[in-house]
C-alpha cells in the first residue's frame, strides 16, 4: 500500500479524533452549559425555562447523542450560534479567516525569500566568516518571541518615526490594497522573521547533509559546474525538510497568530478563540477550534503531496 | 611515447594543516593511453584519494593536494597540470577526458532524477546537446552499457533499478563523452559475485571498443588479474609495489604484495578446502549437533487498503541439513538467496513457517547452556551496543541465562579474551576503542561465553579488511577445534568459504540447490547455478579471461497464495554431494 | 565531566552554557527571595521611575521595583517551563518506547493519538487546556506539558525504531535477554543523547510558550510577576517607560538564546551524524 493511500486512510481516522477532543474538551468546562452559555441572564430562568432550553439544545441526552448530533450538523455546515457574536458560528469564522490566510502567506512569502537563499549560501559557505554570519542572525531571529519582536516594531515605529502600523477595521486586499498591506506589512514581518529563521537554518542543515551525499559527488565528476551542483542536484533532494517546516508553520499560521494579532489589535481568527475563552463562548470555542485543526491537517496532507512531488522515491514506492 | 597520464611525488592532505599527516605520501605513476592500471590496497592506504586527486575531487572532501604534480595529455594534445588547473578548466576536463564510477551504485545516482536526464547531462555540459538530439544520445550511451530496453529505463528513477543496472547506468554516464580514462573505484565492492562478473566483462569489452585508459581501484588482488596490464600496490599512503601484472602477481618483491596474494584468502577451486572433515573419517554417524529439517520461512504479501493476503514472498523454502560437532557447513548464495534468512530463523530472530530444528545437546549437556546454539553478525560496528562497556557486553549472555556477573564469570571473560586474542585490559572499555577486527573477535567472545555447541556466523568476516579477515579465519578454525564448535557459516565469499567449510550448501531463491563436501561442491558444481557462481568468483590464476556478458535476474520470490512447491528432486554425485534437478527452464523464469 | 568539557569547547556551548548558568542563579536567587526588593511592594512615591543606582532597571506603574519583579518572573518562568518539559518527556519516552517495542496496532493507536494533539497549534491546545482547568501556574505546566508530548514521542519512536532493528539488539534475543535488559541498556541508554538535545530545545519553547501564555492573561495571574506578564503591562506605557519593555523582553529573548546555543551545542557533540556540519 501506497505512501499516500496511507495518508488518505489516516486522515478522516485522526480528523474523527480531532473532533472527539474537542467535544469532549468543552463538556470538561466546569459549571452547566446553560449558565455558561447566556451568562449573568441563566440567573433570571426560571427552573422550567432551564429544562425546556436544556431540552432544546438536546442537553438531556447522553453525551454519545449529542456528539451525533453535532456530528450531524458539521456536516450541513452548521457549527451553532455565538453568543458573543450574535452569528451563526460558521459566519464569525469566515469573516476572520481571508486576514488571518492572508497574513499567513505574507510570513510565508517572506520566511522563504530570505530564509532559502540564506540557508543554501550559508551551506555552500561552511565554516567561513559569512556562514557565522548568518548562523548568528538565524539563532537571535528563533529566539525572539513574536510578541517581543511585534512590540519592538511597535516601539520603533511610534518613538522614531511618530507613526503607528494601521490597525482597527480590517479592509481586504480586494478593497482597498494599499490600506490592506499597511496593515498586514508589519504583522507579516513580526511572524516572518522567526519562520525565516527556521527556514534559514533547516535548509542550511538540509544542504550541508545533501552536500556530502554520493550524487553530488558524481555530479562534479560529471563536471557539473558549481551552480548547477547546488541548485539542479543538491537543492530538490534538500527540500523535504525544507517543505515539512514551511508547511507546518504555516499550517500554525492558519490557526490565527493570537499574539500578533492582539498587538496589532487586528481581527484575526486567534481573536475569535481568545475571545470565545475569556466570554465563554463554547458554540464559538468548539468550531473555531475544530476548523483550525482541520486547516492544520489540510495542509499537512498537502505538505504530503509535495513529498511525493518531490521525489520519486515516495512517489514510486521503495523498491 | 610519452604518457597519457603522468602523476609526480604525489602528496595530499586533509584538515587545518594537511602537510602534517598526509594521506598519500609521495605517490608516483603513468598511464598509458589504452592502458589499464589497477590499484590495490586496504582502507585507509590512500588508494581512493590518490585518484581522487586526479580529477581534484578530493578538494570537495576537505582533501588538499600538498605537492606533486599530475600531467593529464589533453584531447588537443596540450599537457595540463590538474594540480595547478582552475575550477573552470576542471570542470571541462571531468565527465570530459576523465570519467568516473564509484562503489556504491545505489547512493551515486540523484534519487530525484530521472536515468535519462542524468545521462543527458553530460551531454548538454560538454557537447551542447539538448531537446531531443541529447535524448537519443543517452539512449545510444544506455544501449553501449547493454541495458536492455534501453528507451523505456531512460524514464525510470534509480530506485527503480537494481544494484547492477545502476552501475551499468554509471559507467553510460562517465563514458557518455568518449572520456580517455576512466576511473573506477571499487565499482563491484558492493555488488553479488554474478553481477560482479557481469560489470568486470562489460569494462573488459568497453575498453576494447573505445581504447580508453582505465584506473581500477580493488581492495582484492584477485579482480585485478581479469582486468589489468600494471598494478599498483599501496599501502599507509604509499606505492610500496608496481609493474606489469605478471611480474607482480609471480614475483612480487615487496612483503606486503607477498602477503595480500599468499596470506590472504583467494579462491583455488576447492584446492584449499579443509581436510580435517569429520565425516569422511569417522565410520559411526555421530549425533549431529544442529538438524535442520523442512525449513520455510515465508512472508506474507498483502494488498489494497484492507490488506488482504495476496501472496507470500518464499524466502525460504524446505531447507533441510545436519551439522556435527566440530564441523563448518558453509551456505553460500547471493542476495535474496534467503541464506541470512535461515539462519536468523534458526537463532528465532525470524519466524519460521514450518520446518523443525534441534539443536542436541550431546555427552557434554552438562557444561552446553540451555542456549546451544549462538550467533555472530555481519556489522561488528553494529552489533555491539556503544554505551555498553566489554564487561557488560561480555556479561550479557550469562545474565540472560540466569547467571551473575560473579567471579567465575569474570574467569571465563578473561580467559576468552586472552583466547581471541585481545589485550587483557580490554574488559573496561567501550566497543569504539577498537578496531573492526578487534569488535570482531570481542562478539565471537561473547558468542563463546555460554559455551554453546554451535556457532552460526552471519557474513562474519565480509566487513573486515582482507588481512584482517585471514586472522579472524584462523582464530575461528583454532577455536572450532579447541571447543569442538560446530559453524553454520553464512557468505556470499567464495574465497573465505573455501577455507574454513568442511561442507558447502548453496542457495538459491530460498532452496539449496546443492549441497556436499566442500574440496567436491567447488571443483566439481553440478547445479547450473553452482556453477554459474564459481566461474564468476575472480580468482589470481585466471588472467585477462573473457567474461561472458549475462543479463538474467533472480527469479521473483513471489508466490500466488496457496502455493506449494514440489518435492525435491535430488541426483547425488559420491558420497556426499548431492544437487538438485533442474527443470530446463528453470533460472530463466523472471519475474 | 567528559559532557562539561565538550560543552566549553564548543563556541555556542560555551556561549548557551554560561547564559544558561546566570539563569538559573537569576532563577534561583527570584524564588528564594532575593531580590534588590520586594517584588510586591507598591511605593507610589516612586511610580514609573527610569533606571538609578536604587532601581536598577527602573520602576513600573505602580513604583514595583522591575529588576526585582523580573527576577522573579524569571524563577516563575523557569519554573514553568523545567516543570512541563520534565512531565513532557517522560510521557513522550513512555509513549515513544511503547509504540516502537510494541509495533503494529499499539503504535497505531498512539501514534494517531500523536497526530491529534499535533493538529492544533501549540499556543491554541495550550488556550483550550486553560479553558478547561482556569489560568494558573499548574495549568500552564499541563498545558505545556500536553502540548510537548508528541514531539518527544516523536523523538523517542524514531531512534527506538531504529535502535530496535539493529543487531545487538538481535543479538540480545539470540542471547535471550529480557525485555527490561533490552528496554532499558540496549534501547533507553542509547536514547539518552537525542533526549538530552530535545530537552534543551523544549526548554526553550517551553519558555517561549509560557511567556506567551502570560502576555495573554491565561498563565502566571498577577500581582504574581513573569515575564510575559511584564511585557503585556508595559504596551500602554512603552512611549514613556521603555524600559518596562526593553528589560523584560530581553529577558525573554537571551534565555531562549541561551538554550538553543545549548541545544545546538549538544546536538553537535552527541550526535555524530550532524558533527561533520559545524566543524
Amino acid at each position: 500500500m501506497g505512501y499516500l493511500t496511507r495518508r488518505l486512510v489516516t486522515f478522516p481516522l485522526v480528523l474523527i479524533g480531532v473532533s472527539i477532543l474537542v467535544f469532549v474538551a468543552i463538556r470538561l468546562v466546569p459549571g452547566d452549559s446553560i449558565t455558561a452559555m447566556l451568562g449573568t441572564e441563566a440567573g433570571l430562568l426560571t427552573p422550567q425555562q432551564r429544562v425546556a432550553l436544556t431540552a432544546y439544545f438536546g442537553l438531556d441526552q447522553n453525551w454519545l447523542v449529542q456528539y451525533w448530533h453535532w456530528l450531524l450538523g458539521l456536516f450541513r455546515g452548521d457549527l451553532g450560534i455565538s453568543v458573543a457574536y450574535g452569528k451563526p458560528v460558521l459566519d464569525v469564522i469566515l469573516d476572520r479567516f481571508p486576514l488571518t490566510l492572508e497574513l499567513a502567506f505574507l510570513s510565508m512569502i517572506i520566511a522563504l525569500a530570505v530564509g532559502l537563499p540564506a540557508g543554501v549560501f550559508a551551506a555552500t559557505h561552511n565554516g567561513r566568516p559569512s556562514d557565522l554570519a548568518v548562523r548568528i542572525f538565524a539563532m537571535i531571529g528563533q529566539s525572539t518571541p513574536s510578541f517581543v519582536v511585534g512590540l519592538l516594531i511597535i516601539y520603533v515605529l511610534s518613538v522614531g518615526f511618530g507613526a503607528l502600523p494601521t490597525m482597527g477595521e480590517f479592509s481586504p486586499f480586494w478593497q482597498d490594497p494599499l490600506r490592506n498591506l499597511s496593515q498586514l506589512i508589519f504583522p507579516a514581518i513580526t511572524l516572518g522573521l522567526a519562520f525565516a529563521a527556521s527556514v534559514t537554518r533547516i535548509s542550511r542543515s538540509a544542504m550541508l547533509d545533501v552536500l556530502s551525499d554520493d550524487y553530488v559527488r558524481t555530479a562534479r565528476s560529471k563536471g557539473a559546474p558549481a551552480r548547477s551542483v547546488i541548485w539542479r542536484h543538491a537543492l530538490p533532494n534538500a527540500l523535504i525538510p525544507v517543505v515539512t517546516l514551511s508547511g507546518m508553520e504555516f499550517g500554525y499560521l492558519l490557526g490565527g497568530a493570537v499574539l500578533v494579532e492582539k498587538i496589532y489589535a487586528l481581527p484575526g481568527l486567534g481573536r475569535v478563540v481568545l475571545d470565545a475563552i475569556l466570554q465563554r463562548d463554547y458554540a464559538l470555542l468548539q468550531g473555531s477550534v475544530l476548523f483550525i485543526a482541520f486547516n492544520f491537517m489540510v495542509v499537512n496532507l498537502l505538505v504530503d503531496l509535495a513529498y511525493s512531488a518531490l521525489d520519486p522515491r515516495i512517489r514510486l514506492g521503495e523498491r | 611515447m610519452s604518457p597519457f597520464l603522468s602523476v609526480r611525488d604525489l602528496r595530499v592532505g586533509f584538515g587545518r594543516d594537511p602537510e602534517i599527516n598526509p594521506v598519500v605520501r609521495g605517490v608516483s605513476f603513468d598511464v598509458a593511453a589504452g592502458e589499464t592500471l589497477a590499484i590495490v590496497g586496504e582502507s585507509g592506504s590512500g588508494k581512493s584519494v590518490t585518484v581522487l586527486s586526479i580529477n581534484r575531487l578530493v578538494d570537495f572532501g576537505g582533501g588538499r593536494i600538498v605537492s606533486g604534480s599530475i600531467k593529464l595529455t589533453r584531447a588537443d594534445n596540450s599537457i595540463l597540470d590538474l594540480t595547478a588547473a582552475t575550477e573552470l578548466q576542471l570542470t571541462k576536463v571531468r565527465g570530459a577526458e576523465i570519467g568516473m564510477i564509484f562503489q556504491e551504485p545505489m547512493t551515486s545516482l540523484n534519487p530525484v532524477l530521472s536515468i535519462g536526464s542524468q545521462i543527458e547531462e553530460s551531454f548538454r555540459l560538454h557537447r551542447g546537446l539538448t531537446g531531443k538530439q541529447a535524448h537519443a544520445a543517452a539512449k545510444d550511451a544506455l544501449d553501449r552499457v547493454r541495458i536492455p530496453d534501453a528507451l523505456r529505463r531512460l524514464n525510470y528513477y534509480p530506485n527503480q533499478l537494481s544494484g547492477g543496472m545502476l552501475q551499468r547506468v554509471m559507467i553510460a554516464t562517465a563514458l557518455a563523452c568518449n572520456s580517455r580514462l576512466l576511473i573506477a573505484d571499487e565499482p563491484t565492492t558492493a555488488l553479488d559475485v554474478t553481477v560482479q562478473a557481469q560489470i568486470m566483462a562489460l569494462l573488459a569489452e568497453l575498453k576494447r571498443e573505445t581504447g580508453m585508459s582505465m584506473i581500477f581501484i580493488t581492495h582484492d588482488i584477485g579482480l585485478v588479474a581479469g582486468i589489468a596490464d600494471r598494478v599498483m600496490v599501496m599501502q599507509n599512503g604509499l606505492a610500496v609495489e608496481q609493474g606489469e601484472l605478471n611480474q607482480i602477481l609471480d614475483r612480487p618483491q615487496h612483503p606486503y604484495t607477498q602477503h595480500l596474494l599468499h596470506a590472504v584468502p583467494h579462491f583455488a577451486s576447492g584446492q584449499a578446502a579443509r581436510t580435517d572433515g569429520k565425516r569422511s573419517s569417522e565410520a559411526a554417524p555421530a549425533v549431529p549437533a544442529l538438524r535442520v529439517d523442512g525449513l520455510t520461512v515465508r512472508f506474507p504479501v498483502t494488498s489494497g487498503i484492507f490488506r488482504r493476503p495476496a501472496g507470500a514472498v518464499h524466502a525460504v523454502e524446505g531447507v533441510d541439513f545436519d551439522l556435527m560437532p566440530g564441523e563448518t557447513l558453509a551456505i553460500v548464495g547471493e542476495s535474496g538467496s534467503g541464506k541470512s534468512t535461515t539462519a536468523r530463523a534458526i537463532l528465532g530472530l525470524t519466524k519460521s513457517t514450518r520446518g523443525t530444528f534441534s539443536a542436541i545437546t550431546q555427552e557434554t549437556s552438562a557444561r552446553r547452556s540451555q542456549r546451544p546454539v549462538q550467533m555472530v553478525f555481519q556489522n561488528p560496528y553494529a552489533s555491539l551496543n556503544p554505551r555498553l562497556s566489554v564487561e557488560s557486553i561480555l556479561a550479557e549472555p550469562v545474565i540472560a541465562a540466569g547467571g551473575r556477573l560473579d567471579g567465575r564469570t569474570r574467569e571465563r571473560m578473561s580467559m576468552l579474551i586472552e583466547r581471541v586474542g585481545l589485550p587483557i585490559n580490554s574488559l573496561d572499555r567501550y566497543p569504539h576503542e577498537f578496531s573492526g577486527g578487534q569488535r570482531q573477535r570481542l562478539c565471537i567472545a561473547r558468542a563463546l561465553m555460554l559455551n554453546p555447541a554451535v556457532v552460526v556466523l552471519d557474513e562474519a568476516v565480509s566487513a573486515l579488511d582482507v588481512s584482517v579477515q585471514a586472522k579472524v579465519l584462523e582464530l575461528l578454525v583454532d577455536l572450532q577445534r579447541e571447543f569442538n564448535l560446530a559453524y553454520l557459516f553464512i557468505s556470499h565469499d567464495m574465497a573465505v568459504v573455501e577455507r574454513i567449510a568442511h561442507r558447502i550448501a548453496v542457495m538459491y531463491a530460498g532452496q539449496i540447490v546443492e549441497i556436499g563436501r566442500a574440496a567436491a561442491v567447488l571443483a566439481n558444481p553440478q547445479h547450473s547455478y553452482t556453477q554459474r557462481l564459481i566461474a564468476a568468483v575472480p580468482t589470481v590464476s585466471r588472467r585477462k579471461e573473457h567474461f561472458e556478458l549475462d543479463t538474467r535476474q533472480v527469479p521473483s520470490l513471489v508466490r500466488r497464495l496457496g502455493f506449494e512447491p514440489g518435492p525435491a528432486d535430488w541426483t547425488h554425485f559420491g558420497a556426499d554431494h548431492k544437487a538438485r534437478a533442474e527443470a530446463p527452464t528453470h533460472l530463466q523464469t523472471a519475474g | 565531566m567528559r559532557i562539561l568539557r565538550a560543552i566549553f569547547g564548543h563556541t555556542s556551548g560555551r556561549i548557551g552554557g554560561i547564559i544558561v548558568m546566570l539563569y538559573l542563579v537569576i532563577a534561583l536567587l527570584g524564588l528564594m527571595g532575593f531580590t534588590p526588593h520586594d517584588p510586591l511592594m507598591q511605593n507610589r512615591l516612586d511610580r514609573l521611575h527610569s533606571p538609578t543606582i536604587t532601581y536598577w532597571m527602573g520602576t513600573d506603574l505602580f513604583g514595583r521595583d522591575v529588576a526585582s519583579r523580573l527576577m522573579r518572573g524569571v524563577g516563575q518562568s523557569f519554573t514553568v517551563a523545567f516543570l512541563s518539559v520534565a512531565f513532557a518527556s517522560l510521557a513522550g519516552t513512555v509513549l515513544g518506547l511503547a509504540a516502537a517495542w510494541f509495533g503494529h496496532r499499539m503504535d497505531g493507536i498512539i501514534m494517531r493519538l500523536m497526530d491529534v494533539l499535533l493538529a492544533f497549534p501549540a499556543i491554541l491546545l495550550a488556550l483550550l487546556v486553560v479553558a478547561i482547568v482556569g489560568p494558573g501556574t499548574w495549568t500552564s505546566i499541563v498545558a505545556i506539558g500536553i502540548v510537548y508530548t508528541p514531539i518527544f514521542t516523536r523523538v523517542v519512536r524514531g531512534p527506538a525504531l531504529s535502535l530496535k532493528a539493529r543487531d545487538f539488539v538481535d543479538a540480545a534475543r539470540t542471547f535471550g535477554s529480557s525485555r527490561t535488559y533490552i528496554l532499558t541498556r540496549h534501547l533507553l541508554l542509547n536514547l539518552v543523547a537525542p533526549l538530552t538535545v530535545q530537552i534543551t530545545l523544549a526548554l526553550a519553547w517551553a519558555l517561549l510558550t509560557e511567556a506567551g501564555l502570560s502576555f495573554l492573561g491565561l498563565g502566571t495571574q498577577p500581582p504574581a510577576s513573569s515575564l510575559g506578564l511584564m511585557l503585556s503591562d508595559s504596551r500602554n506605557l512603552m512611549e514613556t517607560a521603555p524600559w518596562l519593555l526593553i528589560f523584560p523582553g530581553l529577558a525573554i529573548m537571551v534565555s531562549i538564546l541561551g538554550f538553543n546555543l545549548l541545544g545546538d551545542a549538544l546536538r553537535d557533540i552527541l550526535d555524530p551524524r550532524m558533527r561533520r556540519s559545524n566543524p
